[in-house]
């Protein structure tokens, strides 16, 4: 089984964040990154499990900037067999996922694992358009995904529970926490990776869809009305006539 | 050209998110001068659907097939896509709910339309660009998205507005989209849903815990107040971790994202990534022995006191409270 994972590089979730050029830009400076939590921790640990319990070659793919190699190092390290970097400043979801769509249509995979969403913009895109522009049907929050004679069987979340699904190969999934316990790469796996196959490879074009024009932070912290232990009933009282949510 | 919100039916009834995202594509339509349309697939209703004229939708396409019932996000987005080029819509609205999550991207490229995810406000026209604001970076900033392609699609957060009712009822048409058997390919072999709960995410209240409640014995304190609230429950990562408590309940970054109107957290410490699941709710308690601890920073209201102590009087209060309105 030949499986693409597509990796994101974000801000590490304890990062302060700022925005340069009048609040135009997101402000790298000082800031840790690291591959998107959903991408590492599910997708591609179960596309690392699904390869070595049946066979066949495990692919990364990243579309950025020089600076990720040090996650897709990793991503190495923790399994994948070889990787390509797309050399392009993402510009929207759009551009990424025509990206991932080119390399996948010139390469003959059978399954598409990728997170359900990156921890920066939060935007929950690139599985959907990816499969959309394959024209492969996907399938989201997947919480369990088994192979066999072609076939994944997938368990996704829905509201207040989950469905069982089928559905034949080839397949984009979106993976969500309890696809795969993270994995910590071992000295063996972070040797191998310094070696393993690294392509770059120029972006094809495309149209941008959309833009971002402006961020901006919250006003300020909140200021906590604190209620003593023994007097609840106020809690209940400001609760109904201030904050008027019950 | 109309505003086409895409609404989903579970059980026989409108799902709360698409009712809300109805309401947001009436208002995007009202801004711009035009119609509100909206389209279910499956089986449903008329009498339901009509309901639907309440948030200001003027016409159902109704795609009653039943092999629609279940969702597959490659006919759906068929589907989809047909209903706004027979509409020739120019916004597609629908929630960023578990299928719209899916959904939306399809649409996207299939109608080559640029998308918003997750709009917390109503978006804003200038001539042919359309701008919205969302939340990034997990909720720690937000950011204007700007659209300028000529057919837009915005999904809305559940949660960001509250629909008002008014008296209208929707017309309901048949909408026969050409699919195939083959345009069917995920098959649904079975659902394991928790009935009689509340659905975390479309829950107003939500009422969580976490390690500092010292064992799964312990819930009772956060369900009695749950039942008598009519909240849903959840919990922090450390607690889903140990199975003091279902995965499903586990809020936070890499949990579910929840915006209810009121979130309680009783002894969760309030670390970043459990914020980062629930710092869209509009309102947020937290109950907790160390005054230190950071969650008290992003709350509204806080009660420094132990959770064995305080949660009792908070059911005996609420349940007064309750009598008396």
């Amino acid at each position: 089984m030949k499986i693409l994972v597509p990796i994101a590089k974000v801000p590490d979730t304890t990062s302060k964040i700022s925005f340069t050029d009048n609040n135009t830009r997101f402000n790298p400076d000082g800031v840790t990154f690291i591959m998107n939590p959903t991408d590492e921790w599910y997708a591609l640990v179960r596309a690392c499990e699904l390869k070595e319990k049946q066979g066949g070659e495990v692919v990364v793919i990243h579309v950025g900037t020089p600076d990720a190699e040090q996650i897709i190092r990793k991503a190495l390290a923790i399994g994948a067999d070889r990787a390509v970097r797309v050399d392009a400043d993402p510009t929207d979801a759009y551009f990424v996922a025509a990206q991932i769509a080119a390399h996948a249509k010139a390469e003959n995979y059978d399954l598409i694992i990728t997170g359900k969403e990156t921890i920066d913009y939060n935007s929950f895109q690139v599985g959907g358009m990816v499969s959309e522009m394959l024209d492969w049907p996907c399938v989201s929050l997947v919480q369990k995904l088994e192979v066999e004679n072609g076939v994944a069987t997938l368990r996704r979340e829905i509201e207040g529970g989950s469905e069982i699904v089928e559905v034949k190969l080839p397949l984009v999934v979106c993976a969500q926490k309890e696809l795969a316990e993270p994995r910590i790469p071992n000295m063996k796996g972070i040797m191998s990776a310094r070696t393993k196959p690294l392509a770059v490879v120029p972006p094809v074009e495309v149209e941008k869809l959309t833009a971002v024009i402006s961020y901006s932070l919250p006003e300020k912290a909140k200021q906590v009305k604190l209620i003593d232990k023994d007097n609840v009933a106020e809690l209940i009282r400001l609760l109904h006539e201030e904050a008027k949510v019950i | 050209m109309p505003v086409l919100t895409f609404v989903e039916i579970s059980g026989g009834k409108i799902k709360k998110a698409s009712v809300e995202a109805a309401y947001y594509g009436s208002k995007t339509a009202e801004a711009l001068g035009t119609e509100s349309l909206a389209v279910v697939l499956g089986e449903a209703s008329g009498d339901e659907l009509a309901t639907l004229g309440q948030v200001g939708i003027k016409k159902v396409l109704h795609a009653a097939d039943a092999r629609l019932n279940n969702f597959d996000s490659g006919v759906y987005t068929k589907v989809v896509a047909a209903a706004a080029e027979a509409t020739q819509a120019d916004v597609v609205a629908l929630s960023f709910n578990h299928n719209g999550k899916l959904l939306a991207p399809r649409l996207s490229v299939r109608l080559k339309a640029g998308y918003v995810p997750g709009a917390v406000e109503l978006p804003q026209f200038n001539g042919s660009t359309m701008t919205v604001r969302k939340n990034v970076f997990s909720g720690k900033a937000t950011a204007i998205y700007q659209v300028t392609t000529p057919r837009k699609i915005v999904s809305v957060n559940p949660n960001s507005l509250s629909p008002v009712r008014g008296s209208g009822s929707a017309t309901v048409e048949a909408f026969t989209p050409a699919i195939s058997d083959a345009d069917f390919r995920v098959t649904v072999k079975g659902v394991d849903k928790v009935v009689g709960e509340i659905p975390l995410t479309e829950a107003e209240i939500v009422i969580s815990g976490g390690r500092g409640l010292k064992g799964p014995e312990n819930w009772y304190l956060i369900t009695d107040l749950a039942k008598e609230m009519g909240a849903a429950t959840a919990c922090s990562r450390a607690v889903a971790d140990v199975d003091w408590r279902p995965h499903h309940e586990h809020v936070g970054q890499t949990g579910l994202t929840i915006r209810p109107n009121l979130y309680v957290a009783v002894g969760i410490s309030g670390a970043i990534q459990h914020l980062a699941g629930v710092n869209g709710s509009k309102v947020i308690v937290v109950i907790n022995t160390d005054p230190e601890a950071p969650f008290f920073k992003a709350a509204d209201y806080g009660i420094v006191g132990d959770a064995f102590e305080v949660m009792p009087k908070l059911l005996e209060e609420y349940r007064k409270f309750k009598a008396a309105h």
